[in-house]
């Protein structure tokens, strides 16, 4: 179970951690605790499958890489074999089977435009693959997930 | 524009993050650069946008959302910047965008919803419905999670599979 202290931490964690030499003592800091007390609790909370993944995170636009939503409709009989071969381009983050006409839905980003369609026209061919739709983004309004603990 | 360092810092940025006391010293020192280079230029990239946030992932089903769903919505293309903003308010939804839709797909706005169970998603897409007097959007619930991890910028091989 998360304590009390376990909650702020996280709440606190996913947009907060600093740049700064002692970035855990800042913390500790503001959580009324100490340096030693939020890493033994951040380690814990990854040790027990609470935290993915500490860092920054990236604008991809920025990077330069171009990016999509791509949705297709799969046969069942094929949809193991196509979600490995696209779980396979590192450019891929999310891979989802999901209710409805197109039962296969993937993020994708690539290096440039010309990689990207590249990989679009390989995975439109893929046996068991009959639609393959793009659907790039014109706008982002909101991307950084925050959960209120 | 991005240099070699620039890479090689996003490159390292994207390996574990050390749970020690002073983590930036010890990624400057596998890149053999200072500790002063290394948080100047996060902190130039926090500045252009480069990073949009530094913090954590957290794992959403552990921590007590349990559904999720693509909600997909038919959009006026003039009401579109309108929409953006009044779904972006909403604490529920995670990630909002407009979308170039093929002609024969109609959907061209989505917003990702995080909730602890289906009937709560459903009774919060209800509510954007009412709130922005869309009617034609469909729900989009994942039975199958295939793959989830963090994008990695400029690694080796990238291009191929």
């Amino acid at each position: 179970m998360l304590t009390d202290f376990d909650k702020r931490l996280l709440n606190r964690i996913q947009t907060h951690l600093p740049l700064a030499t002692r970035p855990f003592a800042v913390l500790a800091e503001e959580l009324g605790s100490d340096e030693a007390t939020v890493l033994e609790r951040i380690q814990a909370l990854k040790d027990g499958g609470f935290i993915r993944r500490i860092g920054p995170f990236f604008d991809s636009a920025k990077m330069g890489y171009a990016g999509t939503l791509v949705a297709l409709k799969v046969l069942p009989e094929a949809m193991a074999d196509v979600a490995t071969h696209i779980n396979g381009y590192p450019g891929v983050t999310h891979n989802y089977e999901r209710e409805g006409e197109f039962n296969l839905w993937f993020t994708l980003m690539a290096p440039n435009q010309a990689a990207l369609e590249k990989i679009l026209a390989t995975v439109a061919a893929l046996p068991g693959v009959s639609r393959l739709i793009s659907l790039p983004a014109t706008e982002k309004f909101k991307v950084s997930v925050q959960f209120t603990l | 524009m991005l240099d070699q360092l620039d890479k090689k810092i996003i490159a390292a940025m994207q390996d574990d993050f050390p749970l020690v006391p002073e983590p930036y010293q010890q990624i400057a020192a596998g890149l053999g650069i200072s500790q002063d280079e290394l948080l100047r230029r996060l902190a130039s990239y926090v500045e252009s946008g480069k990073i949009r946030k530094m913090g954590a992932v957290l794992r959403h089903r552990e921590v007590g959302y349990a559904a999720n769903a693509l909600c997909a919505w038919i959009v006026p293309e003039e009401e579109i910047g309108r929409i953006g903003k009044l779904f972006a308010a909403e604490a529920a939804v995670t990630h909002c965008y407009s979308r170039i839709a093929p002609p024969d797909w109609p959907y061209n706005f989505y917003t990702m919803v995080h909730a602890h169970d289906r009937e709560e998603c459903n009774k919060i897409a209800a509510r954007l419905s009412t709130l922005s007097g869309l009617q034609q959007y469909i729900m989009l619930y994942s039975t199958r999670e295939w793959k989830k991890n963090s994008m990695q910028y400029f690694r080796e091989g990238e291009e191929t599979i």
